[in-house]
């Protein structure tokens, strides 16, 4: 058994350890925001924080997580409310949406850290993560919105 | 059309309709099928219901990738009927021919549905008046629907649409022929051509949208399948013992593969059922396997780029011809040659290809993103052996589609694997499994002559295309382009030019071919608009001066009265000609707001190219910088866009910024290519797409029009690519003739 505290709660998961913690979330839990996008960490499709950190849960495997906190896209407000989620409605970012939770995830990770960034730290920060659609510009557009908010 | 009150009807159970006045529309088809002639019974396919609460419901039949459409048709009938936005629900039809087509591919949606909807909500509103004037006991004509409600204008007296459906849902209904139709005048639109928010906004932000790979079901089984690495291959025998050992892998079982070529059926191979996909996974990587690769593993795209780039210095079918084009290239002083290339590309669509199905003995239930929900459940009921009457589909929201959704292989798994295991199954390709068993994007060799004049004036086009067509992934031995496949940039060129030849070369596939956003138009468009940018370099003139003189004047090209097998996209050519003079309105406001002329520091450029595809016009300014080590960045793209009457403004945008991302893949980072049958590509490492540090400032121009609306989806591609092409022969002086760019030819002397 490993404990998983994901979203504000405890979720004991038998499971193989060196099980990628997305299909943990999607498989195991019915999670299913988090979005499976390549299997190897280079879409982001599938990011979560752990302990507000962003990382790709297609490559974190259950053993790893250990006492940390996820959270994921589920998780990042009650009610859709959180600043990004907001500066995304805003912006009418999503064609398809798919990509959106891990971009979203993304970005709240970036203005953690960067809570003003420049043109090029919205770029070094987002550009691990694939938006087949083509919806990068509205992406930039809504970060900074975001970040103008205080996210 | 005709319509049915269906208010009492107990057709209504299961559609998520509320009861109430609910309508049914039979919307016209480009060819009836049998079952829809006249003396068959009256099959609904378009519905509204009106609740007492006033509640408003639209059926959304078209398949939601990422256009918008889901929103735009409803928008379309919510306007007409006046009804106000915050109180329609929109749900989403199952597969069902009741609904006309639904097959979502070739930007129609709109195209074919927004007068149908229109009229379904005309319709619905005058019922509603009706109903009004009625009860109030006076002249219809003086009732007017207006935000949910209707109001009888000399006394301000007003009834809501849900105190109106007693009434309304037992009028008499004249079939909308004989109805008077009053549309709402263009001033008095609430919502088209208006910008409205997609309706799964909120849930996609929350992580609360369903996709296809998203569907739960009790009791399910995951699956992941090892499919042959060589199309037209199969296993030969297969060792599953270690496999089984895994934790969680329940059951090796094979599935047959379909001779080639396979169509819409399921490629074959060894699939691994577990309790979740990751053991799914790990236990088929320890299958064994011995493969008879057939007949395509000598597939090799290096030798066979050879073979088509000779073929396209050969004569082909003659498909369009004017004048006499070879008097005319040998006479000239002056011939333009050029030979341009595009390899395959994978749709690679961020939901990889998956479906859920539970099939009991007598029905099948399936859960499927797909672009083309008739065929998938027709294809279900045939490997079932099931009356389609015995299967139901439940389209998902698409995580992006480009044209691979339109088939559903991956859909017939799915029921197969469920029938044998008499279990539901959700299958999930992995990305590998997307890119190396995709139905690739076409590949491409062409070969153009022109002849010049003295004045610099083109008097001659020599046109060659030689490309495996999309028809041989279902029949055997065609090798050459449909009409269909040809009208995409090729017998279509614009230009007004004397002499003209459009010639198509045979060439077999090797492997699966399909439709791929704005398909054939892309190397045509590549080739036709660079080597018009040829052309104005060859005579010494300005780009934009020599395409203008190219399109020439005003007029409606008639391909058909030229002999040419012209489909037009399947619309009307009345309706929707190839108007030049739109061609050249797009150009000439591309040039006018991109800054067209203006100086650019050294080692930049700015790129034209002006096409119609899908009946829209697109003309595209590309901006590009390229460093002295040859990496190309691009800037800033102009896109004007005319699409005839545009419904939700902001989507169109949408959909040109993403095109232009797309053209932004196609022109420097994407190439499928095959060594020994086996695709070289499996993840987004070694397929590179565009990402958000390539992403222009994409600034898209929509051409105010009540021209009937054309496509939206995929004529931004085609024109983007060829513009970044013709900026870096401004920018460098080298010129780019086959995709993806090779950067490496591109660094500073």
């Amino acid at each position: 058994m490993t404990n998983l505290h994901i979203n504000g709660v405890t979720h004991a998961v038998d499971a193989d350890p060196a099980m990628p913690l997305l299909w943990a979330l999607r498989d195991l839990l019915g999670l299913t925001g988090t979005k499976f996008g390549c299997g190897i960490g280079a879409c982001g499709a599938c990011t979560v924080h752990l302990n507000g950190q962003a990382v790709r849960s297609c490559i974190t495997s259950i053993g790893d997580v250990g006492d940390q906190e996820i959270t994921t896209i589920e998780g990042l407000s009650p009610d859709g409310t959180h600043p990004v989620q907001r500066a995304w409605v805003a912006n009418n970012v999503p064609q398809c949406g798919y990509c959106q939770a891990g971009q979203i995830m993304q970005a709240v990770a970036l203005l953690k850290d960067t809570p003003k960034p420049t043109d090029q730290q919205i770029t070094d920060g987002m550009s691990g993560n694939v938006c087949r659609c083509g919806t990068y510009q509205r992406i930039r557009a809504a970060v900074k919105a975001a970040a103008e908010s205080g996210a | 059309m005709t319509i049915e009150n269906l208010s009492r009807r107990d057709i209504l159970r299961g559609l998520g309709l509320g009861s109430g006045l609910v309508l049914g529309f039979h919307v016209g088809f480009r060819s009836l099928p049998a079952w829809a002639a006249p003396e068959t019974q009256f099959a609904p396919n378009v519905y509204v219901s009106i609740e007492e609460s006033g509640l408003v419901t639209i059926v959304a039949h078209r398949s939601e990738m990422g256009t918008g459409i889901k929103t735009g048709l409803p928008m379309v009938l919510a306007d007409e009927l006046d009804a106000d936005w915050n109180r329609v629900k929109i749900v989403q039809a199952d597969a069902d021919i009741k609904y006309g087509d639904q097959n979502t591919d070739g930007s129609r949606s709109m195209r074919q549905f927004y007068q149908p909807l229109r009229e379904a909500g005309a319709v619905a509103r005058q019922l509603l008046e009706e109903a009004a004037a009625r009860t109030w006991n006076v002249d219809p004509a003086t009732c007017h629907a207006q935000n949910h409600a209707v109001v009888h204008e000399p006394t301000g007296r007003r009834l809501g649409f849900g105190d109106l459906v007693k009434v309304a849902a037992d009028l008499p209904l004249p079939s909308a022929d004989h109805m008077q139709l009053r549309f709402k005048p263009a001033s008095a639109r609430r919502y088209v051509g208006k910008p409205v928010p997609i309706v799964d906004l909120a849930d996609i932000v929350r992580g609360r949208a369903t996709y296809g790979i998203d569907v739960l079901v009790p009791g399910i089984k995951y699956v992941s399948i090892e499919r042959c690495p060589v199309y037209g291959g199969r296993a030969k025998s297969f060792d599953s013992t270690d496999a089984l050992a895994v934790p969680g892998v329940e059951k090796v079982i094979e599935i047959e593969a379909t001779p080639i070529p396979s169509g819409f059926n399921p490629l074959g191979g060894i699939a691994v059922v577990a309790s979740n996909t990751w053991a799914a996974q790990q236990g088929r990587d320890k299958l064994k396997i011995d493969w008879d690769f057939g007949p395509n593993a000598g597939y090799d795209t290096t030798a066979y780029r050879a073979e088509l780039e000779a073929r396209a210095k050969q004569p082909g079918r003659v498909v369009r011809g004017q004048g006499d084009v070879a008097a005319a290239l040998q006479s000239t002083a002056h011939r333009v040659v050029a030979d341009y290339f595009v390899p395959h590309y994978a749709h690679a669509p961020m939901e990889v290809p998956n479906a859920v199905a539970h099939v009991t003995s007598d029905h099948c239930d399936f859960w499927a993103p797909t672009q083309n929900p008739q065929a998938a459940k027709t294809l279900v009921a045939q490997v079932l052996g099931f009356d389609e009457d015995q299967v139901t589909l439940h389209v998902t929201l698409l995580g992006g589609g480009f044209g691979r959704k339109s088939k559903p292989d991956y859909v017939a798994e799915a029921a197969l694997l469920s029938q044998k295991l008499g279990a539901p199954v959700k299958i999930t390709w992995t990305r590998p499994d997307d890119i190396r068993h995709d139905y690739y994007h076409t590949i491409c060799a062409q070969h153009l002559e022109a002849a010049l004049d003295t004045e610099g004036r083109t008097t001659a086009w020599l046109h060659r295309t030689v490309f495996p067509p999309i028809e041989a992934t279902f029949q055997p031995d065609v090798t050459h382009g449909s009409a269909g496949e040809l009208q995409q940039g090729f017998t279509d060129m614009p230009y007004d030019i004397a002499n003209v030849r459009c010639e198509n070369g045979a060439a077999a596939n090797h492997v699966r071919i399909g439709w791929y956003r704005s398909v054939f138009n892309i190397p045509h468009a590549f080739a036709v608009c660079s080597f018009a940018d040829e052309l104005a370099a060859a005579a010494g003139q300005d780009p934009l001066e020599y395409l203008r003189r190219l399109i020439g004047a005003p007029r409606h090209i008639d391909l058909r009265a030229m002999g040419v097998d012209y489909p037009n996209y399947g619309a009307s050519l009345e309706v929707y000609p190839i108007d030049t003079g739109r061609l050249r309105g797009v150009l000439d406001l591309v040039a006018a707001k991109s800054g067209w002329g203006r100086k650019l520091p050294a080692r930049q450029g700015r790129g034209i190219a002006a096409h119609r595809s899908f009946l829209t016009y697109v003309a595209v300014v590309a901006q590009v910088a390229v460093g002295n080590d040859g990496q190309v960045t691009v800037p800033r793209v102009d896109m004007a866009v005319d699409c005839g009457l545009v419904v939700n403004p902001d989507r169109v945008r949408a959909q040109m910024e993403g095109a232009a991302i797309m053209a932004v893949s196609n022109a420097l980072y994407s190439n499928i290519s095959a060594k020994q049958g086996r695709i070289e590509q499996g993840n987004f490492d070694d397929y590179p797409v565009a990402r958000i540090d390539i992403t222009p400032d994409t600034r898209v121009y929509l051409v105010d029009s009540d021209a009937a609306p054309a496509g939206v989806g995929e004529p931004g591609v085609p024109p983007t690519a060829p513009a970044i092409c013709n900026a870096i022969y401004a920018a460098t002086g080298k010129r780019i003739r086959s995709l993806p760019i090779d950067t490496g030819q591109l660094k500073a002397a």
